[in-house]
C-alpha cells in the first residue's frame, strides 16, 4: 500500500480544510461584490456606473496574484494596517471574481425582454419593485450558470494563497515537497485528486440548484 | 350599437396630447399631434405600420417620453410638474402618481412568466395598491373569472394558448381599475381562430361604459362594433378623424381610401413574423 502514500494525507486534508474554507467565505463575498458592481453598472446615475466600471475593469485587467501581493503585502505599509493572510486572500478573491461576475449578473439583467420592464411600468410598480419582483427574479435563473462556472475558476484560484503563506491544500503539498523531493509525482496526484474531487462536488452542488430554481417556473 | 347611446358625463377631456412632437434621433415619428379623448369614450386608432400609433400609447403609458409638447390626464401634465412657478420635467413620484390611472395591455402579452396567472394578476394589486392578500387573491379570482380562467390559476403563462395570455394580461390590467386602457393591437399576435376570445372580452369591457379605452387595431368591425370616434393616423400625424360610420362609409381623405381599400383584401399586421415573436415568450 506504500504506492498510495497515504502518510501524505493528513496533512494535506489539514489544508484542504483551508481551501474549503477560503472557498465559501470567498464565494460569499464574490457574490456579494458581483451584484453591487452588477446593479451598480445599470444605475441611472452616471457617477455610480463610472464608478463600478473602473473596479470592474481594474480587477479583470490585471492578474489575481498581483492583486494579491498588494492587497497582502503593499496595502498595509501603505495605510498603515496588518491584514491576516486570510483576510487578504478574501479580499482578493472576493474582489477579483466579483468583477467577473458582475458582468454575469449584468448581462443577465440586460437579457430579460424589454416587454417585462414595460409592463411592470404599466402596472405603476416602482423602479425597485420593477427590479425586485419582476427583473430579478427572471435574471437570476439566467446567472446560475454563468456563477456556477466562476465558483470553480474560484476554487482553483485559491491555489495562489500559498504565495502569500496561507497553509491552503497547495501549501502543504509544496512544504511536504521539500521535505522530500523525491515524493513529487505522490504528493501532486494527490494534490490533482483533491482539487478534482472539491470542484465536482461544487458542480454537482451548482446543479442541483440550478434544476431547483427552474423546476416549477413553466 | 351600443356606441351610440353612450352620453359622456363630462366635456373636460380625460387625456389631452398638445402639440405632441416624438423624435427618435433624426426620425419625427409624431408631428404636433393635438387629440383630445373624452371620459368614458371608446377611440380606436387605425392607421398603417409605423404611422405612430404604437408610440401615441407608449407616450400616455409613460413607456416613452415627448420630444415637446405636453399631454395631460385627468386636468393635470403627465410629463411635467409645476416647482416654483416653473414648468419642469416630471419626476418619477409625480409619473407614479399620474400614471395610477392608466392601464395598458400590450401586442406580445409581456407576462410574468416567473409567476402563476393568479400571481400575475395580484402581484400589483398586493405591491403598489397594497390590498391585503386575501382580498386581492379575492378580486383577482373574480376579475379571472370574468375573462374565463377561473380553472388556470395555477398555471405559469407558458402553459396557456395565446388567446388565453392575452385574457390574461387584460385581467391583470383591469385589477387595477385604470380610468383609462390602452389596448396595443392585442390580437395581432394571435392565431386567426383565438382572436375572436379576446375581441368578446374586450367587448364585454366597452359595453360596461365607464373605462375610457383607446384600442390600438387592424380588426376593423371590431372598430366598428366598439369604438365611438375612430382616428386614422398616417406618418405621424392624424389624417381624419370621426365615427365608425363616416369614416367607413364615407372616408375623404386618399390616404384613408387607398388604407381602407387595402386592408379589406388582407390583415397586412397579422404576419408570420409576429406569430413567432408572440411564441418566444
Ligand atoms: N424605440 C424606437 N427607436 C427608434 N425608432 C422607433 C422606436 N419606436 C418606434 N420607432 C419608429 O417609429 C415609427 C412609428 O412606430 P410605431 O409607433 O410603433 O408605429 P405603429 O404602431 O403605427 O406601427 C416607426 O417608423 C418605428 O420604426
Ligand atoms: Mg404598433
Amino acid at each position: 500500500m506504500d504506492w498510495l502514500s497515504l502518510d501524505l494525507l493528513p496533512p494535506l486534508l489539514k489544508g484542504l480544510k483551508i481551501t474549503l474554507l477560503l472557498t465559501v467565505i470567498s464565494i460569499v463575498v464574490a457574490f456579494c461584490f458581483a451584484l453591487l458592481a452588477g446593479l451598480g453598472r445599470l444605475s441611472r446615475f452616471a457617477i455610480v456606473r463610472a464608478i463600478m466600471s473602473t473596479y470592474v475593469e481594474i480587477f479583470r485587467g490585471t492578474s489575481l496574484l498581483i492583486q494579491l501581493f498588494w492587497i497582502y503585502f503593499a496595502l498595509p505599509m501603505l495605510l498603515d494596517v496588518r491584514l491576516s493572510a486570510m483576510t487578504a486572500a478574501v479580499i482578493a478573491l472576493g474582489l477579483n471574481y466579483g468583477a467577473y461576475g458582475s458582468e454575469v449578473v449584468r448581462s443577465s439583467i440586460l437579457a430579460v425582454p424589454k416587454g417585462q420592464i414595460e409592463a411592470s411600468t404599466a402596472l405603476n410598480m416602482t423602479p425597485y419593485q420593477r427590479m425586485r419582483r419582476v427583473i430579478f427574479p427572471q435574471a437570476w435563473v439566467m446567472m446560475l450558470p454563468g456563477f456556477g462556472n466562476l465558483q470553480i475558476e474560484l476554487l482553483k484560484g485559491t491555489s495562489l494563497v500559498y504565495l502569500i503563506t496561507l497553509a491552503d491544500v497547495t501549501y502543504q503539498g509544496m512544504t511536504l515537497r521539500s521535505f522530500d523531493i523525491s515524493r513529487t509525482p505522490a504528493i501532486l496526484a494527490w494534490l490533482l485528486i483533491l482539487y478534482f474531487i472539491a470542484s465536482y462536488t461544487l458542480t454537482l452542488i451548482v446543479r442541483l440548484s440550478e434544476r431547483k430554481v427552474v423546476k416549477g417556473r413553466g | 350599437m351600443s356606441q351610440n347611446i353612450q352620453t359622456f358625463t363630462s366635456d373636460e377631456p380625460i387625456v389631452r396630447y398638445k402639440n405632441i412632437t416624438k423624435s427618435f434621433g433624426e426620425h419625427t415619428v409624431l408631428k404636433e399631434l393635438d387629440l383630445d379623448i373624452l371620459p368614458g369614450e371608446k377611440v380606436a386608432l387605425i392607421g398603417p405600420s409605423g404611422s405612430g400609433k404604437t408610440t401615441i400609447a407608449r407616450l400616455l403609458m409613460t413607456l416613452e417620453s415627448p420630444t415637446s409638447g405636453t399631454i395631460e390626464v385627468d386636468g393635470e401634465m403627465l410629463w411635467h410638474m409645476h416647482k416654483r412657478g416653473r414648468l419642469i420635467s416630471a419626476n418619477e413620484k409625480h409619473l407614479h402618481r399620474v400614471r395610477s390611472k392608466i392601464g395598458m395591455v400590450f401586442q406580445h402579452f409581456n407576462l410574468f412568466p416567473h409567476m402563476t396567472i393568479l400571481r400575475n394578476v395580484t402581484e400589483a394589486l398586493i405591491h403598489v395598491l397594497k390590498i391585503p392578500k386575501a382580498e386581492a387573491n379575492h378580486r383577482a379570482l373574480e376579475i379571472l373569472e370574468r375573462v374565463g380562467l377561473r380553472d388556470h390559476t395555477n398555471h405559469y403563462p407558458s402553459q396557456l394558448s395565446g388567446g388565453q395570455k392575452q385574457r390574461v394580461a387584460i385581467a391583470r390590467a383591469l385589477v387595477m381599475q385604470p380610468r383609462i386602457m390602452l389596448f396595443d393591437e392585442v390580437t395581432s399576435a394571435l392565431d386567426p381562430e383565438l382572436v375572436g376570445e379576446v375581441l368578446d372580452v374586450i367587448k364585454a369591457i366597452a359595453s360596461e361604459g365607464d373605462m375610457t379605452m383607446i384600442l390600438i387595431t387592424h380588426e376593423m368591425d371590431f372598430a366598428r362594433d366598439v369604438a365611438d370616434r375612430i382616428i386614422f393616423t398616417d406618418g405621424g400625424v392624424i389624417v381624419e378623424q370621426g365615427t365608425p360610420a363616416e369614416l367607413f362609409e364615407n372616408p375623404k381623405s386618399a390616404r384613408l381610401q387607398s388604407f381602407l381599400s387595402r386592408f379589406m383584401k388582407g390583415q397586412p399586421d397579422r404576419s408570420a413574423d409576429d406569430r413567432v415573436a408572440a411564441g418566444t415568450e
